[in-house]
């Protein structure tokens, strides 16, 4: 018997020592350039060792079960009349329910640093109405920031382009250009069907919907150019619907932003 | 003039044709119609599968050069909508309900003889004019969620069409549904309680639940769509003030059960398979019964974690996380018990114990993906890349029908008499199983790294990584050529099985193979312990 407690205590063990190693050693994902992506791979750490840590032991339970129980040729009749067992089976049931919750509190958590639950309130200087209604998205505000930094653009998305307004400098750009470290502040809108603005490096992702204005927030950390993919189905050319987020140093940004600046019309 | 139906009398052998002809007919057997729904299905999926394999072709170089862009569109809307609607519902609710369900109450026929004919013969004709759609100015191509704008502003006669069928579709799955419910609950043989039903009984009953509550109301939704179409009316078009997200959280409110109404008849099946090839009672029955009713009921409030990344404001968010990740409570509840069901056993290693393993393996893995996804964060991140197509298809491919596979292994000899051979069944098993994972494992990394889904071109950089995943579609259309083989061989020149090969338990056993038109040449037998493994086997005669 103690033999038998030895061996599924090694094969735990086993089992955690393996998932933890795959866990911290084996990256599955891309670069970090933005504040929300090392708090999303931390999140991503963890749920990937805990599901590593279930399937490899469900995958051995059932391979062991086929091989230990497999019917030999000189064997008749059937296994043990066994129809369950009931402390087992509350064990089974409250152990998974307090890992979800766990789980579920630890990404609500996640998901406030990352801004999910602020409230949606738009700090967009050149907004004509202020009571105009934003439906969804990302806020993102930290403490030490001031409002009016922040770097407001306008996204249009069209079949099959996006669009980035510049409101400060009264003109419109095909590439994304931000400065790093400084927040941005998008307010998006679509002019035809559903489209979607991702960018991998950021793990920021929310659909720009007709009718109905989002906002995103982020705050790039790392120099470089990184594609936005338009992550909804929105026609034929759906996979071709790219554009670059360049993000640069301050220097470079305002050097780009007083280029294509162009004089206020007052109308 | 009325006319009565008795529905023990219904088979009128003078009305009925006999043989292979009355697969062809409008039979009142519901063996036939299961029959029939299983064929028509699989029709269906070597169509979807098709479809599937023009998509692989397409991926395997990232430029868009195997079709035209819109028929690529058009490709993946028409296999979305076929493996769903005319493969995987009508397969494991359809096929195998229609065919056991009698059996397990007891009966001799189904509720409704009529009704349950009328619902099989309502799939071939709109499958065929879904398909047909391509035909006439292109199929839809708004992808199977019809999602507005897009749906509004595609051509119209693809989607109109598209809309028609899936509401005669979903019109046979509710009269199917009505008539699993009132089966179970009315048609029961004297002295059989519920609790003593097959556990197939109470997966049919938690999912026609569901598709009685919110098949409906995609009905609703996709009528409402199409007098956008072609009424000019505003109800989702934002260009009238019409709300998209409104229809996208009516959509989800059916297509999300649907998810539950394509996977709990998979856990009824392997329910019954398990127990008769590992020799042992099926572990837990109780927590079974009660696990299934919590997944009803959870998966009707769990809808709008299609939408973490659309218009949904933030405590919205929150709610469908944590009401979603509870679902894998009683989820997980149902795999222990599998495993506590093997563990002891007597462990026939078959084709049909093959596939229920492989489904258990590859359900767990898509069950732990499903839990990471329905955390909002994790979701912003991944949602609408390729990282969801792995995952949905873990489930209802490497789920369902992985266990549609191990049915027809274990209840072929029933219905035909005749064995299938297993070393094609074991072949076609190994080859499933390492294609699936092949083509599906890889999708994960690619949506991770940056690849959405439902696009026709991609980086270079993700070329090897699709092309492994090709690879193993490749395999898995190749793994369909053995279980062909092994049904037509077997079909005519199979070993014979004898009434019970298995000498399993449960009722559909107790009769000849296949079974007569009555099911029972007597009266219906009364199985108070379907799994009643190990126990004294004299006992159960």
């Amino acid at each position: 018997m103690l033999n038998k407690n030895f061996y599924l205590i090694l094969i735990i063990s086993l089992v955690f020592t393996i998932s933890f190693w795959i866990g911290f050693n084996v990256n599955l994902l891309p670069a970090e350039a933005s504040i929300n992506a090392p708090i999303y791979d931390e999140l991503f750490k963890i749920l990937f060792i805990i599901g590593l840590i279930i399937f490899i032991g469900m995958t051995i339970a059932v391979i062991y079960s086929l091989f230990k129980f497999r019917k030999r040729n000189d064997q008749i009749g059937d296994g043990i009349a066994l129809e369950g067992n009931l402390s087992l089976e509350i064990v089974w049931t409250i152990i998974p329910s307090i890992i979800v919750l766990l789980i579920g509190l630890y990404s609500y958590n996640i998901y406030d640093r990352m801004g999910g639950m602020k409230e949606l309130n738009h700090n967009h200087e050149m907004m004509t109405s202020n009571t105009e209604k934003i439906w969804a998205g990302i806020s993102q505000t930290s403490d030490n920031e001031i409002a009016i930094n922040n770097l407001s653009i306008e996204v249009s998305a069209m079949q099959f382009a996006f669009l980035f307004n510049y409101p400060k400098g009264n003109f419109i750009s095909g590439e994304l250009h931000v400065p790093v470290d400084q927040k941005v502040s998008m307010k998006m809108e679509s002019k035809d069907v559903i489209h979607a603005f991702w960018v991998p490096e950021f793990r920021i992702k929310q659909d720009i919907i007709p009718g109905q204005p989002t906002i995103l927030n982020f705050t790039p950390t790392k120099v470089g150019k990184y594609p936005i993919i338009c992550a909804e189905l929105c026609g034929p050319y759906h996979g071709g619907m790219r554009a670059s987020i360049i993000v640069e140093e301050e220097s470079d940004y305002n050097e780009w932003f007083n280029k294509n600046k162009k004089p206020e019309v007052n109308l | 003039m009325t006319i009565s139906i008795d529905p023990q009398n219904t088979n009128n052998e003078s009305l009925q044709p006999k043989g292979w002809l009355r697969y062809f007919s409008f039979s009142l057997d519901h063996k036939v119609i299961g029959i029939q729904y299983l064929v028509c299905g699989f029709l269906f999926y070597l169509i979807g599968g098709t479809l599937a394999s023009a998509i692989r072709i397409e991926l395997a170089s990232p430029m868009s050069d195997f079709m035209p862009r819109d028929v690529y569109n058009q490709v993946l809307t028409l296999h979305g909508t076929i493996m769903i609607f005319l493969w995987i519902v009508p397969v494991v609710n359809g096929a195998f309900g229609n065919y056991l369900i009698p059996f397990y109450v007891g009966a001799r026929d189904m509720a409704f003889p009529r009704l349950n004919a009328v619902a099989f013969w309502l799939i071939p004709p709109s499958g065929l004019m879904l398909v047909a759609s391509y035909f006439v100015e292109g199929a839809a191509q708004a992808g199977w969620t019809a999602y507005p704008p897009l749906s509004i502003t595609t051509p119209q006669s693809g989607q109109i069409i598209w809309i028609l069928s899936v509401l005669l579709l979903g019109g046979s799955s509710i009269f199917g549904g009505i008539n699993f419910i009132a089966t179970i609950i009315k048609l029961r043989r004297p002295g059989l309680k519920l609790m003593q039903l097959p556990m197939y009984c109470w997966a049919m009953l938690g999912t026609s639940l569901l598709v009685v509550l919110s098949t409906p109301v995609l009905a609703g939704t996709l009528i409402l769509l199409s007098f956008d179409i072609i009424a000019n009316t505003g109800f989702f078009n934002p260009v009238l003030g019409g709300n998209v997200v409104v229809y996208q959280h009516l959509f989800w409110f059916y297509s999300h059960p649907a998810v539950y109404i394509m996977v709990l008849p998979a856990f009824g099946l392997v329910s019954e398979i398990l127990p008769v090839h590992a020799r042992k009672p099926l572990f837990g029955y109780t927590t079974m019964v009660f696990s299934i009713m919590g997944i009803v009921v959870l998966g009707l409030v769990v809808w709008a974690h299609h939408m973490f990344t659309s218009g949904t404001p933030p405590w919205m968010r929150l709610f469908f996380t944590i009401a979603t990740a509870f679902i894998a409570v009683p989820t997980g509840i149902k795999f222990f018990n599998w495993v506590a069901t093997l563990w002891g056993g007597k462990i026939s290693i078959n084709s049909a114990m093959l596939f229920s393993c492989g489904f258990i393996i590859n359900f767990v893995f898509g069950g732990i993906t499903g839990v990471a996804l329905a955390q909002v964060p994790f979701d912003i991140h991944v949602h609408d890349t390729y990282f969801v197509v792995a995952h949905f298809h873990y489930i209802v491919y490497g789920g369902t029908v992985f266990i549609i596979f191990s049915s027809i292994y274990h209840w072929f000899p029933k219905v035909t008499g005749k064995m299938l051979n297993e070393k094609l069944g074991i072949l076609h098993f190994i080859i499933t199983f390492i294609g699936f994972n092949l083509c599906f494992a890889p999708q994960h990394w690619l949506g991770l790294n940056g690849m959405p889904r439902r696009v026709a071109e991609y980086d270079p950089q993700f070329q090897f990584v699709n092309q492994i995943s090709s690879l193993g579609a490749l395999l898995m259309a190749i793994s369909t050529i053995p279980f062909l083989i092994n049904v037509f061989l077997s079909v005519r020149n199979g070993k014979n099985a004898g009434d019970n090969p298995w000498n399993a338990l449960t009722p559909e056993w107790l009769t000849s193979s296949p079974p007569p038109v009555e099911n029972w040449e007597g009266e219906a037998p009364l199985v108070e312990e379907p799994y009643g493994y190990g126990k004294e086997i004299s006992e159960q005669k």
